[in-house]
């Protein structure tokens, strides 16, 4: 008799074996550590916008700060590629260590620092520019004109961004034709154009409708193989959809900051359960 | 019930939904532990009708589960609870599946019951089983009283409380297997009451499902398949921090 080698519909299960295996759990502990903020203090003028945060942010994951608007995350996020010393009154105590090294230390060369580190912003904010342009912007700036390289690298970062198939037949397209959506994997394209290590993001989604906000959270979930993602996010769904660790912030202080499944299930911090759960802090 | 802050929600329409479902399933446990208190008092007292009546009512908390179910789907739909919230739709959706399971015993017993109207001998061996249907009973309110307060320390003195109905069902069974060995020709009928005793038993065993849920709902640890010692220190231990 020969064995019957139809594919059965319990075949694409789990196999048993696979169930009874203790689940890989997230463990921060266990993670190498890409940035280490240190006891970082932040004031405009008089007033104390990061009262001490001390976290570790893991390379390749995605981290997630959530709290409510004015809990210093945009200001925190900010400080990884020293956009506040743009601001005149601010004052930045303490330390952010990239790899080991001080990023506030004197000898820093903040535009180098800009590159290893990308910024992706709420509104979507192209360039004036062509489409190509707009991708090949960072490495002109580091002075390379070959077009072989340039066409190779375009292409590559708009397949990073997931936009190639929609934009790859409209490329000298002025870049403001494009929807939304587009434009904000524009400027994703264009920050892993030039081989950041860490990218930022701040509220990456919040102007998008639903499903461009999806096409942005799964590029955010392929773009993690590569980069080391932190995302700032008013949508508390989006922060327990896409990232691995979560921190709350309130009012200057870091609450909680832990394993995203965790949180969302069981957070440990009173004023976390709070905020999550849309309750009166 | 402030032990999970249900009524706190900035979303006032969600504390509304909140509390909705919550007293649904309180009503739901009150149904049931009446449907259990009519069986046992059927079965003991020989009330023919009170045993139709508990036939008649399982169709109703059928229905009640199945609206508490989609209220639960509806909130999560729309909702997207979390923590505390999340846990609460999570244990309520199989808390009423053993509720309702109950509910089914209760229904078993007065089957159980009706028969032996007709049967002086399974009457009197009914009798027996009065002492194991009060602590079943006890236990069942007092499940549904932790959970209507949602205290953990009520829903481990409620699981310790299955302990007692065990032994109680031990000693039963054990006299009615006496009564096997003494009278052959009764089996039959000895056996009908061991369905109705071995009912009250699952009752329990339900009721200590409800109770581990009540812990995973208040402490947002999982209580399933572990040493009742192992239990306490997990609902004890992090207090003391």
């Amino acid at each position: 008799m020969t064995e019957n080698t139809t594919p059965t519909p319990r075949g694409a299960f789990v196999k048993a074996e696979e169930l009874s295996k203790p689940r890989e759990k997230l463990n921060l502990s266990r993670e190498k550590i890409k940035l280490d903020v240190q006891d970082l203090r932040l004031q405009y003028g008089k007033d104390e916008a990061l009262k001490g945060i001390t976290l570790g942010i893991p390379e390749k994951r995605v981290t997630a700060f959530i709290g409510p608007s004015g809990c210093g995350k945009s200001t925190l996020l900010r400080c990884f590629n020293r956009m506040n010393d743009l601001v005149d009154i601010c004052r930045i105590q303490g330390k952010i260590l990239m790899d080991g090294n001080n990023i506030y230390e004197p000898d820093v060369d903040v535009a180098e620092l800009r590159r290893q580190i990308g910024m992706v912003f709420q509104k979507p904010n192209p360039f004036p520019k062509t489409i190509y342009e707009n991708v090949a912007y960072g490495l002109r700036l580091q002075g390379v004109n070959d077009r072989r390289t340039l066409d190779e690298v375009v292409e590559n970062s708009l397949r990073g961004a997931a936009l190639w198939d929609e934009v790859k037949d409209r490329l000298q397209d002025n870049a403001f034709g494009l929807s939304g959506g587009q434009q904000q994997r524009l400027v994703i394209a264009r920050a892993i154009a030039i081989e950041p290590e860490v990218l930022l993001l701040d509220e990456p989604a919040s102007a998008l409708d639903p499903i461009s906000t999806l096409k942005i959270e799964e590029l955010i979930n392929q773009l993690k193989t590569r980069y080391t993602i932190v995302i700032v996010t008013h949508n508390m769904q989006q922060a327990a959809r896409v990232s691995d660790y979560t921190a709350f912030m309130y009012m200057g202080d870091m609450v909680e900051y832990g394993v995203t499944n965790d949180m969302f299930t069981n957070p440990k911090e009173k004023q976390t359960n709070d905020y999550i759960t849309g309750r009166f802090g | 019930m402030d032990a999970m802050n249900l009524s706190t929600h900035i979303s006032s329409k969600f504390n509304e939904e909140l509390e909705l479902v919550r007293n649904e399933v309180l009503a739901m446990g009150g149904m049931v532990e009446q449907q259990v208190r009519d069986a046992l008092t059927a079965a003991v007292e020989s009330d023919n009708k009170l045993a139709q009546a508990v036939l008649s009512s399982d169709a109703r908390i059928n229905e009640i589960e199945m609206r508490i179910d989609e209220d639960c789907a509806r909130i999560i739909a729309k909702r997207q609870p979390t923590a505390g919230d999340l846990r609460l739709m999570l244990v309520i959706m199989k808390a009423i599946g053993d509720l309702e399971r109950i509910g089914d015993e209760a229904e078993r017993i007065a089957k159980v019951a009706l028969e032996s109207f007709s049967n002086k001998q399974q009457k009197d061996l009914l009798g027996n089983v009065d002492n194991l249907g009060r602590l079943v009973l006890a236990m069942l309110r007092d499940t549904l009283d932790a959970f209507a307060r949602m205290d953990v320390e009520a829903a481990l003195k409620v699981h310790q409380e299955d302990q007692r109905v065990d032994r109680e069902y031990e000693a039963l069974m054990r006299l009615l297997m006496t009564y096997m060995m003494e009278d052959s020709r009764s089996i039959p009928k000895i056996l009908n009451v061991m369905w109705a005793v071995r009912s009250l038993e699952r009752i329990g065993d339900r009721c200590q499902n409800v109770c581990e849920y009540i812990m995973y709902l208040v402490k947002g640890t999982d209580v399933r398949h572990i040493e009742y010692e192992e239990m306490e220190e997990k609902m004890r231990g992090d207090e003391e921090e």
